[in-house]
């Protein structure tokens, strides 16, 4: 009988235990789940607390409810994996051997990794929506804001749902219009990104529904502190932004018990094959969800489409043979713009999300990059197809790998800031033999294009 | 892969316009390379395209810059001075490597 443990219970280790469980019987595949406690947050909800659309109780659950008889479940913790003798050591001190280990330990927010991240302005004027204590702090400051300059700041990218501190924004604007105070809020989304988004087309068009809401843009910001004395974020260019409620999307690092077993790299992610999830370290080790080094976002969605593949693979693995399928990266976000309202993003590791329409069986196409309302209840759905169908691996309307159908595919270019109106070309500077600009010109104009400063 | 003239020289960029073929890549061209984005490479600047490419060498993957910082040991705010705006794409197209990860 193989021995198969699963490192964290979250949207990804719930979500395999389900699948594999369904898959093998107990007399083939002895499976366990190890985690620290028995709350499984659904994370996504985190962002609709502070605006009072979400209680604390809702978004979180037991996990035990949603693992499957014939899972051992282990809620002590673990302190260290030791892959040579492959061996979990639990924090209890017992050492469970494995045969196979799948790591889904996720990503956590690390206020404490930005200099002045713990100051004394956390919790008054510095939150961050990344937890749920987190974001239950963040109500308290949003109710009682009443105007001022509201910050909106990623430290670094890789970050677990990165459309989340724009959908934050974009409800913070719907938020205080509908309090009729909007005209108090001066609100800046900043971004160590060259653009709204990490990719062309959707960062041009959430750069207007920035704009078009008078939501200043700064980019290329990558953040030196947080000065809690003057409450100001500084970059290391010395850009300086003045704040009176700052919430921060602190620097995304995986587990301890990551670096302590010498398995991840400078964040504590595990480097893994963009295809097959499988460790380049270890071929007996998988990661699964947002531990990985996979290049593309770290979504539940992603979870959802690699377990898929995952399984797919399994019998392969089992039986020792090459891996058969690759995962295409692909990723499926919907992004809350407020007003009841929401956009829907699409894409893969080769394909940037575009415009157009999203194929849906039931309930119809739905718009791609634009706002509409049927994104909005898709998302709101999104909650109870989390908790009742995505982590116990009920089969879902979504083909595993991205498809181009109803996609309006625009020529590809390097991401450029929107707001580059001016051209970068100095005379003499470069080379002026080709008329049309090649992959490298365009990129001399994104290098030489200064970051926004207001 | 583009085939682009940079200097003399036939190099291989991607559609983004980073390097392909880091064995292309030579001090000379980073100092090619550098004049198009009007940037003159002193031995400060060396220091850390040479980081980058040890280290990629190594690794088969872009530092970022918070691993040129704290594993190469450079300064951040230096990193920010000697190469202005966007130093993680500069420094990484200037020693000819891929795009450092991340931005997903």
């Amino acid at each position: 009988m193989r021995r198969l443990i699963i490192l964290g219970g979250g949207t990804a280790g719930t979500l395999v235990a389900n699948k594999l469980r369904r898959a093998y019987p107990q007399s083939e595949l002895h499976l366990t789940l190890i985690d620290v406690d028995d709350a499984h947050h659904y994370q996504p909800g985190y962002l609709f607390l502070p605006f009072g659309q979400l209680t604390s109780e809702q978004v979180v659950k037991p996990r035990r409810s949603f693992i499957p008889d014939g899972v051992t479940v282990e809620l002590g913790g673990a302190e260290r994996i030791d892959s040579a003798a492959k061996q979990v050591h639990l924090n209890d001190g017992r050492a469970l051997p494995y045969d196979t280990l799948i790591i889904a330990t996720g990503v956590q927010p690390r206020p404490e990794a930005t200099d002045g991240g713990d100051g004394p302005e956390v919790g008054r004027s510095v939150h961050h929506f990344y937890t749920l204590e987190g974001a239950e702090s963040l109500t308290k400051a949003i109710e009682g804001f009443d105007g001022g300059r509201l910050v909106i700041h990623i430290t670094d990218m890789p970050i677990k749902c990165p459309v989340a501190p724009l959908e934050f924004t974009f409800l913070a604007d719907s938020y205080f219009r509908d309090k009729r105070m909007r005209r108090k809020v001066d609100i800046t989304y900043v971004t160590p990104l060259d653009g709204a988004f990490t990719k062309p087309v959707a960062s041009r068009e959430l750069a207007d529904a920035l704009s078009s809401r008078k939501i200043a843009l700064e980019t290329d910001f990558a953040i030196e502190r947080i000065d809690n004395d003057a409450k100001e974020i500084v970059s290391y260019d010395d850009r300086h932004i003045p704040f009176d409620l700052l919430v921060t999307v602190p620097l995304n690092m995986g587990a301890d018990i990551i670096a302590r077993s010498g398995l991840g790299d400078d964040l504590n992610l595990v480097p893994c094959d963009q295809g097959t999830m499988q460790s380049l370290a270890d071929p007996d080790i998988f990661v699964l969800g947002d531990a990985g080094t996979l290049q593309t976002s770290k979504a539940g969605s992603v979870a959802h489409f690699a377990v898929d593949i995952f399984m797919e693979n399994f019998p392969s693995y089992l039986a020792g043979k090459p891996l058969p399928h690759k995962f295409d990266g692909h990723a499926n976000c919907f992004i809350e713009s407020g007003g009841g309202k929401g956009m829907l993003l699409d894409f893969n590791y080769k394909t940037q999300p575009y415009t157009g329409t999203f194929p849906l069986p039931v309930v119809g196409p739905m718009s791609l990059l634009k706002e509409t309302r049927l994104n909005h209840w898709a998302k709101l759905a999104f909650r109870w197809v989390y908790w009742n169908m995505l982590i116990v691996g009920r089969p879902l309307p979504f083909t595993t790998n991205m498809s181009l159908v109803g996609k309006n595919v625009e020529a590809d270019a390097p991401s450029s800031p929107p707001h580059s109106g001016r051209p970068t070309a100095k005379p003499g500077a470069r080379r002026t033999k080709k008329k049309i600009k090649g992959p490298v010109d365009l990129l001399v104009d994104v290098l030489t294009t200064r970051p926004k400063r207001r | 892969m583009p085939i682009t003239m940079i200097g003399d020289r036939p190099i291989e960029v991607n559609d983004e316009g980073f390097l392909t073929k880091p064995d292309q890549w030579d001090e000379q061209l980073g100092e090619t390379l550098a004049g198009l984005i009007d940037m003159e490479l002193t031995d400060e600047h060396k220091q850390v395209l040479s980081f980058l490419r040890h280290d990629f060498s190594e690794r088969k993957e872009t530092a970022t810059l918070r691993r040129v910082a704290n594993v190469g040991g450079f300064d951040m705010k230096e990193l920010f001075r000697l190469f202005p705006g966007k130093p993680a794409k500069k420094m990484s197209w200037l020693a000819g490597l891929p795009k450092p990860k991340g931005c997903v």
